[in-house]
């Protein structure tokens, strides 16, 4: 896919976000609009994915462990046609297989549950281990928040990825500053989050825009050359980016927008779409 | 029990299962979080070193892991002792494995008061209670080598989450008869006997065999029945009892209160209201002891268990 091609699909992936959380009048717009570009990335460009063939054992995998953030993960599957667009303003609703977390029993393409925070990573690195024992080439994706990775868990997990040297791994850190009480710095400070990985033995990728596709491309082509290391891409990104009310406010982490807010930020993503 | 039957730690028969099993099931892997000596996954991980993945002390990412090597066609067993696999780890075995109703199989040594010396901080008595809230959770709880060996065998076979707690000590092996089977939910009756029935489960089915020798030389014919599947349990079994025998003990090293005690109170509650009581842990932590003396402070031995059958008499 060429770069246009790219952003017009992120920006419908944008939109993708914005309805279904005005739909289910609740979930967490923020942070699955920081990491639009990043699903973008990887779901259009980066895996080898079929969603006619979604459990293919060769498939490359992604593990969602900031799990609220499913409205991003899910745009991008429907917008991949794992499942029809149409069915996103139902997430959340009693019925709908659209579950408020990824639930790997119910939506096609989502390889992990998640959404109890911390948790993921392991499961991702379980899911690179198969793929060494079983001497297959698939690859392993795993997008954390950046306020997630203060779970102790993670640094478990991100131990073990080390000590196993799991070169097919590759850890995306969202990093958008904000969690629910305010910056992250200010709660519970895990800067400097590169280091944190450094010296935990993963080959590190800074990306000063994971909200800039060229950035993401070069940082994910990179990836793909490190040998005997996990890579953790930590992503500089903006939390809201795209809906202008929701830039950079914390407020807008786990909160729906009403019917003259979506009208506001469908607008907003039009011209977007528009100037590209 | 004579002197000369064989004894084995259930955990020992754990890892014995887990090679003999581990030709016949390419897709069986076993994971440590640094205690394969204790929990014997060390038999495993020398016959199969490539499929043995200790790692470290970190039981939480362990079960992560082996959450994601079931998404990948794996049989992850994980290993640990039950304060950690079941305790410490709840939430993650509920959301990581019981949620997605993965392929993981937990392997839970040390449980229960006979972990003795280590003392209460890894006497592990709720981790029946925790793991029978999980839907879909399988909770077997084997009584001696034989049937440990099944379990794991039973484990292997069934597709979704099991629990299986075994015991650091030496049982005798009892069910070593041509006609002893294991079926997943099916209690076993040892003896039969029409004034009262005694439930037992795991390293107390032997001691509760002992005890009802005992009180047949008092003239009380005591069923006894092993109930090696927590989860699902055996209804009929139990509903059976209740209606044929005047009163239920249920025998447990672990807390009453969720445990085996408290699945049967529930049958019984609402199928065939009976008098049970609870022979177990009550609401106290264990303490440091060897876990004979341990099983005879709290009347878990087979004396203990007659005398406290004795007294509800």
């Amino acid at each position: 896919m060429d770069k246009k091609e790219l952003l017009k699909t992120a920006v419908k992936v944008r939109k993708g976000i914005v309805t279904a959380v005005h739909g289910a009048k609740a979930g967490h717009p923020g942070g699955s609009l920081s990491a639009a570009d990043i699903f973008t990335y990887l779901y259009f460009e980066e895996m080898n994915v079929d969603p006619k063939n979604p459990k293919d054992p060769d498939r490359d995998r992604f593990v969602l462990s900031k799990g609220h953030t499913a409205p991003g993960l899910y745009s991008a599957l429907a917008n991949r046609g794992f499942f029809p667009v149409e069915d996103l303003p139902t997430l959340r609703h009693l019925g709908s297989y659209l579950q408020g977390h990824p639930d790997m029993k119910h939506i096609p393409g989502v390889d992990m549950s998640s959404g109890s925070l911390g948790q993921g990573l392991s499961a991702a690195c379980g899911m690179a281990l198969a793929g060494k024992l079983d001497k297959k080439n698939y690859r392993v994706y795993c997008l954390c928040g950046d306020g997630e990775i203060q779970e102790g868990q993670i640094w478990e997990a991100a131990m073990f990825a080390g000590a196993r040297k799991l070169d097919n791994l590759c850890v995306i850190v969202d990093n958008n500053n904000l969690q629910i009480d305010g910056p992250v710095s200010e709660v519970c400070n895990p800067y400097p989050i590169d280091k944190k990985f450094e010296a935990f033995n993963f080959h590190v990728i800074n990306v000063a825009d994971g909200n800039d596709m060229d950035q993401l491309k070069s940082a994910f082509e990179e990836a793909k050359t490190v040998k005997d290391k996990p890579v953790c891409i930590v992503a500089k990104t903006l939390k809201g980016k795209g809906v202008s009310f929701m830039e950079n406010q914390v407020g807008w982490h786990g909160k729906a927008p009403n019917d003259e807010e979506y009208a506001t930020a469908m607008s907003d993503l039009e011209k977007l779409e528009a100037a590209l | 029990m004579s002197e000369e039957i064989k004894k084995i730690a259930t955990r020992e028969s754990y890892g014995n299962a887990l090679a003999m099993y581990g030709e016949e099931y390419p897709n069986l892997v076993v994971l440590d979080a640094d205690l394969a000596n204790a929990t014997k996954t060390n038999v495993f991980q020398k016959k199969f070193p490539d499929r043995h993945i200790d790692c470290g002390i970190a039981e939480a990412d362990m079960t992560g892991i082996a959450a994601g090597l079931a998404t990948c066609g794996k049989i992850p067993f994980i290993s640990s002792f039950a304060m950690f696999a079941a305790g410490r780890n709840f939430e993650v075995v509920r959301n990581s494995i019981g949620y997605p109703h993965l392929n993981v199989k937990i392997g839970a040594t040390h449980a229960g008061i006979t972990v003795g010396e280590d003392g209460a901080s890894h006497q592990a008595l709720e981790d029946i209670a925790l793991m029978r809230t999980i839907p879909g959770m399988t909770v077997v709880c084997p009584s001696d080598d034989i049937e440990t060996k099944a379990a794991v065998k039973a484990a292997l076979e069934l597709d979704g989450p099991f629990y299986m707690r075994t015991s650091r000590a030496a049982s005798p092996v009892f069910n070593d008869k041509p006609d002893y089977k294991f079926e997943l939910g099916k209690g076993i009756t040892l003896k039969d006997g029409k004034d009262i029935t005694i439930i037992a489960t795991g390293v107390e089915v032997s001691y509760a065999m002992e005890a009802a020798k005992m009180l047949l030389n008092d003239g009380v014919d005591a069923r006894v029945i092993n109930i090696h599947t927590i989860k699902p349990i055996d209804e009929d079994i139990i509903v059976k009892a209740a209606k044929e025998t005047k009163k239920i003990f249920t025998v447990e090293e672990a807390f009453v209160t969720g445990g085996l005690g408290s699945a049967v109170t529930e049958v019984v509650a609402e199928k065939n209201p009976a008098e049970v009581h609870r022979l177990g842990m009550q609401d106290v932590f264990g303490e440091s002891g060897s876990w004979s003396a341990l099983l005879e402070k709290y009347e878990l031995d087979a004396k203990g268990i007659y005398n406290q059958i004795k007294k509800l008499l």
